[in-house]
């Protein structure tokens, strides 16, 4: 449920205030439509969490870029090509059996847009904001992830221009699966910390003997 | 200052409301709310700062009662008007009634996808050394300025450690503000939950913010 889903009125005031707003912008030549065009389409279609599992499974099966990841995460993610507006300084955090990371924005909805797109609305909504750093346990219970007693949970504020990825744990079960089998494992919350990424429980997609 | 927008800590606001399958907009305004904000704001007129503060300092029933992408749509209402790009009667009617002010650049289409991958850096040449080191104990300031900030109330005169200097980032206070970029050392701060939240927190939480030179004040270990 979303806020325009209970109240018809604000869809159609926000319909017509946004529609006027861009109607003043480009009669005023400070917008180009086709850019408007443009830009929702690179969020669209052409970047999300797939880069972020691309990132993953990389360092999952890559030792070496594993270490580039955590000691220098702008670098070794430009890499593959994820550069840019919301990226510009990446640190990547390792969840491991210790230690289990979580990311958030308190402030406002700050997100590392080159590996994970624009954020889903839980993400910027005063729920999530207001808990996760008082009741991590909580809140990662409302996605139905359990962590053990002991472990220590890390939640990364987002109040600069520094932005995180969890670089989740590699599920057992995975030893001989391919980079592009892992990827596909990977969710987009489980690289904000909210999930784990899950044991499939099935065969290795590649189908190598194990 | 201490708006609608520090959560951190708030109670009272729900569960979160998941959706599977989510698509990245509930609706077409969504889409141009999006679209128009980054290339107003591609226009060179206002800094990041300056916008995050324009989201900030709506009423807080507003800001509180908005998706997110409304109060983008307002505070980018605010951004025009405060700069002068547009005007309140222009605002009103949706149509230019007023010559344009010259801008720095207007984001075509062809080069969107540069200006994207470029983003927009906030770290400058360091013109002084760190104050702090990591493992360094510090102790957040309890200042409450009327302007913009980025220390959450939540996180205010409390006791954390330095895990590592980030760099020398833009500082939001000052450029919020039209006061210029004045950079300064960025750390990551970690600070226990119990520290933050008292005996009843969790004592398996740890805090990180990054958090700058000018938030922090040394303490001895």
């Amino acid at each position: 449920m979303h806020d325009h889903d209970d109240h018809g009125s604000e869809l159609s005031e926000m319909t017509l205030r946004v529609k006027a707003l861009e109607t003043l912008l480009v009669e005023k030549k400070y917008v180009d439509p086709a850019a408007l065009d443009e830009l929702i389409d690179v969020y669209e279609n052409r970047v999300g969490p797939q880069n972020g599992a691309r990132v993953v499974a990389k360092a999952w099966t890559n030792p070496e870029f594993k270490r580039w990841l955590l000691e220098d995460a702008s670098a070794a993610i430009a890499s593959l090509g994820y550069i840019g507006r919301q990226g510009e300084h990446m640190v990547a955090v390792e969840n491991t059996g210790d230690v289990h990371n979580v990311v958030v924005c308190t402030l406002c909805s700050c997100y590392p847009w080159p590996v994970l797109g624009l954020p889903p609305v839980w993400y910027k909504s005063a729920p999530y904001r207001s808990r996760v750093v008082i009741d991590p346990r909580g809140v990662l219970a409302e996605f139905d992830t359990v962590l053990p007693e002991d472990q220590t949970i890390k939640v990364w504020d987002s109040t600069a221009e520094v932005r995180y990825l969890v670089l989740p744990q590699r599920p057992e079960g995975t030893e001989d699966w391919s980079e592009d089998a892992l990827a596909e494992l990977v969710t987009r919350d489980s690289m904000i910390g909210t999930t784990l990424v899950q044991n499939p429980c099935q065969e290795n997609p590649d189908g190598a003997a194990t | 200052m201490n708006g609608p927008h520090d959560l951190g800590g708030q109670m009272g606001h729900g569960p979160i409301n998941r959706e599977a399958n989510e698509p990245l907009f509930h609706a077409e305004w969504e889409r141009r709310a999006f679209a128009i904000t980054l290339a107003a704001g591609a226009t060179g007129s206002w800094t990041i700062d300056q916008s995050r503060h324009a989201r900030e300092r709506l009423a807080p029933a507003t800001y509180l009662g908005s998706s997110y992408y409304k109060i983008w749509a307002l505070a980018l209402e605010t951004l025009l008007t405060d700069v002068d790009l547009v005007s309140p009667e222009e605002l009103m009617t949706g149509h230019a009634l007023e010559p344009s002010k010259p801008v720095k650049r207007v984001l075509e289409k062809d080069a969107v996808a540069n200006a994207l991958s470029k983003g927009g850096p906030a770290d400058r040449p360091s013109t002084s050394a760190p104050l702090y080191k990591p493992g360094d104990h510090v102790l957040t300031l309890n200042d409450h300025p009327t302007g913009h900030t980025r220390l959450p109330r939540y996180a205010k005169g409390r006791p954390g450690v330095i895990e590592a200097v980030q760099g020398f980032h833009v500082y939001p206070d000052s450029n919020a503000h039209g006061r210029g970029e004045k950079p300064q050392w960025l750390y990551n701060v970690s600070f226990s939950g119990t520290d933050l939240w008292g005996p009843n927190a969790d004592p398996t939480l740890v805090v990180q913010l990054d958090l700058w030179e000018s938030y922090l004040e040394p303490v001895q270990s």
